[in-house]
């Protein structure tokens, strides 16, 4: 489901049908309070992320307030507030991938997308994200882009990996 | 027979009851442990560590707060472990805390501070972490300022807002290093649904919450000699501004207080009290009317229940959370600003004086008389109607910058035409208050006798209880009134807004059947104010209580209708209650928000 963002006032214009989908989503957990969290996660896997409007429309729909709702979104590092990119990279900063130079790497993607952690680049393809250990520790450092993982990333391998994600078929294998 | 459990307490043994906390059974032995995030009004928390105590047997130290007492502890709160944990503790939210004690508000005031001093923190042995943190100073609104360079995250003021007012216009947002108490997308307070109560402020352990204060501009108004300063005094400040001063809790200061207002420089200190009175007039008629209305000419739009509009948290809540039931609400302005809109007015023309050099200031229990005073409506007068708002600890600070001695004043008395008061309108200072005064009132228009109970004292609406009923059966009325003969008057009475929002919802649910609703924001009413001395709680509040139904008792009138200025202002200038005069100054309208 798409969300139209009217980018001058930074505000969000739910549709009808975006309105009558959280309304569902809603419904579905019988609008209890103690199914927060599984409401955001079904919401934020329609939209992709849970901005100011639809956090209003579900405490409204759960007659709850708004700050406990932006309290359980800010909490949780799944819930994100702006939108992700098309392809949201994920770095690894957990202890393996960190000693083989995770922070070099991490630089340098903000350096080839001139954007920080936690933010989207404008033309909505790259957004970029750090999290502790995805389990692969062998092929630190470890980065992710979407589901897809790149192990013993270094960092001349960056450029490569974004401009073809640019190009738009990600087709580079895993090292492994 | 109840189960006792036995424990010692740095040696000295203690009995208490299950569930009995560590730091309970120790203040019963006079040990004092110290405390942060821990507040008598409020669920345990248990965050901020300081409580920290050992129990013999456990490797790990307890949170007194939150551990509860079992047969044959043996506690220590004294040895070696605890001290350097807790200085280690406090140190650590030192290193968070924005410690520039001389520039701050609370400086004097901030339990942090003063643990710092009683545990000679001299070094600084952890990182300053403060430079670092992602901190705003929200200062738009008129009525707190929201500071978190000085939060420590103990969350008072989050469980103060859900538990105590149902509100919850504060929440915890992030986690670990980043955790922050914010609103709703960090907006400002004045633009979510936070009602001004200071409540929060009131049980801010730092100077994270407080009021905006207002006291230079009001020195500046009494240093200026082309301005004419008038200022009014709430009712339930004469019953806490004691406290900051010297005195115990519950200790009445009205004589003192006028006398320390008169050498502060006021050109005229009246009294609240007066407009009170006037609004339990107005007030009274109004519901007087409305029910006329709906049981005599059967008018199926008349809004009943009636709530009283004398709390402005109370009014913003409704504004926000049921804005469909605004036509319930009395039209009467608060006693403030009937008072501000009359000293314009009324007084002005009584004086000779010109109105543009009036400065009108008010000091109130309330950190939400702020925000009622800068609302556009209140200009009633052609002026802003009250010009400045301090809260009861802010004239303490005034009385104490003069170098007044406070416990040696005599008592004087208030300056007459808006100086004279009743007890039933000393009592619109605790729950349950306007009430009575409305109901001792309205009996006596109504059926020429007086209410029928002892001394006048209707104790059926008195009482912490968070949401009181009670009816009173109109019997024999005079001619006029005949179609209240053998009516039950009922009535309801919530303070603290979660309390409000249980009688709402009985409203909204059709399960309400009475006609007068009584709100107050505060827990206790106006006497637990959020501008109230620090610190307030339940024992405190039923201090000021007493001594407000002292100060009743004591009072030589006690209904609101007997008092000869309001009379005379009737004569004089307003007619009658509800007369045009009545509508455009004393009247207002109220506006309907979002809560999402």
């Amino acid at each position: 489901m798409e969300i139209t963002r009217d980018l001058k006032n930074h505000k969000v214009q739910l549709s009808e049908n975006a309105i009558a989908l959280v309304k569902k989503i809603c419904r579905r957990f019988n609008y209890e309070e103690g199914e927060l969290i599984n409401i955001l996660h079904a919401v934020q896997s329609q939209f992709g992320y849970l901005p100011a409007e639809i956090q209003e429309l579900i405490a409204k729909e759960l007659d709850i307030s708004v700050a406990k709702v932006y309290g359980v979104v800010t909490f949780y590092s799944f819930f994100t507030m702006k939108p992700k990119g098309k392809y949201p990279i994920s770095l690894c900063m957990g202890t393996a991938c960190y000693v083989r130079g995770a922070e070099n790497i991490l630089n340098e993607i903000k350096r080839q997308l001139n954007i920080d952690e936690g933010e989207t680049t404008p033309d909505g393809l790259f957004s970029l994200s750090s999290l502790r250990c995805v389990g692969a520790c062998g092929l630190a450092p470890v980065l992710m882009v979407g589901e897809k993982v790149y192990g013993r990333v270094a960092q001349a391998d960056v450029r490569k990996i974004i401009s073809e994600y640019k190009a738009g078929c990600p087709t580079h294998p895993s090292k492994e | 027979m109840t189960q006792k459990i036995q424990l010692n307490i740095n040696g000295f043994p203690v009995d208490v009851k299950p569930g009995t906390t560590i730091l309970e059974a120790a203040s019963k032995v006079n040990v004092t442990i110290p405390t942060l995030c821990y507040h008598k009004d409020l669920c345990v928390a248990g965050n901020c560590r300081v409580c920290v105590v050992e129990v013999a047997g456990q490797k790990r130290l307890s949170a007194a707060c939150a551990t509860p007492c079992e047969d044959g502890m043996d506690i220590l709160t004294n040895s070696l472990k605890v001290r350097n944990s807790r200085k280690h503790i406090i140190e650590l939210l030192l290193s968070e805390h924005n410690a520039d004690c001389t520039k701050c508000y609370k400086n004097g005031k901030c339990e942090l501070q003063l643990l710092a001093s009683e545990y000679k923190i001299m070094t600084q042995d952890f990182i300053e972490l403060l430079p670092w943190k992602d901190y705003t100073i929200d200062m738009i609104s008129p009525s707190i300022i929201k500071d978190d360079s000085k939060c420590i995250r103990c969350q008072r003021c989050v469980r103060t807002c859900a538990e105590l007012q149902g509100v919850n216009a504060l929440t915890v947002a992030y986690k670990g290093d980043k955790m922050k108490i914010s609103t709703f997308f960090e907006k400002p307070m004045n633009d979510v649904v936070c009602t001004n109560c200071g409540q929060c402020v009131n049980r801010c352990p730092t100077g994270a919450l407080v009021e905006k204060n207002y006291v230079e501009e009001v020195w500046d108004a009494i240093s200026d000699p082309g301005k004419h300063v008038v200022v009014q005094t709430a009712p339930a400040v004469r019953v806490g501004l004691g406290e900051d001063l010297g005195f115990d809790p519950g200790t009445r200061v009205t004589g003192k207080m006028v006398a320390a207002l008169k050498r502060l420089g006021f050109d005229s200190v009246m009294d609240t009290d007066f407009s009170a009175d006037l609004t339990i007039m107005e007030e009274g008629t109004e519901l007087l009317t409305r029910l006329k209305k709906a049981l005599k000419d059967k008018d199926p739009d008349v809004k009943l229940p009636m709530a009283t509009s004398c709390s402005p948290g109370w009014i913003k809540y409704i504004e926000h959370m049921y804005p469909e039931y605004l036509g319930n609400l009395s039209t009467c302005k608060s006693p403030q600003q009937m008072f501000g809109a009359l000293v314009k007015t009324y007084y002005a023309k009584a004086r000779n004086l010109d109105p543009s050099k009036i400065v009108s200031v008010s000091i109130m229990p309330c950190t939400a008389k702020k925000f009622e005073a800068a609302r556009s409506e209140m200009h009633d007068s052609g002026y802003r109607d009250v010009d400045y708002v301090l809260t009861t600890r802010e004239l303490s600070i005034m009385i104490k910058q003069a170098g007044i001695d406070f416990m040696s004043l005599p008592d004087m008395e208030f300056d007459r035409l808006m100086g004279e008061s009743t007890g039933a309108a000393v009592i619109f200072g605790v729950t349950g208050g306007v009430m009575e005064a409305a109901l001792r009132t309205a009996y006596e228009l109504v059926t020429g006798r007086p209410v029928p109970f002892e001394n006048l004292n209707i104790t059926a609406v008195r009482g912490m209880t968070g949401v009181k009923e009670a009816s009173i059966k109109i019997e024999n009325p005079l001619k006029e009134w005949k179609f209240l003969d053998g009516v039950e008057l009922r009535c309801a009475i919530a303070h603290g807004l979660i309390n409000a929002k249980t009688v709402m919802d009985a409203v909204k649910a059709g399960k309400a059947n009475f006609h007068f609703l009584e709100v107050m924001a505060c827990p206790g009413g106006c006497l637990g104010g959020g501008g109230q001395p620090i610190p307030t709680n339940a024992e405190i509040r039923d201090k000021r209580a007493k001594a407000i139904y002292e100060e009743d008792a004591w009072k030589p009138i006690r209904k609101s209708h007997e008092n000869p200025e309001v009379q005379k202002i009737y004569k004089d200038f307003l007619g009658e209650p509800l007369s045009e005069v009545s509508h455009h100054l004393l009247h207002t309208k109220y506006t309907s928000r979002q809560r999402f």
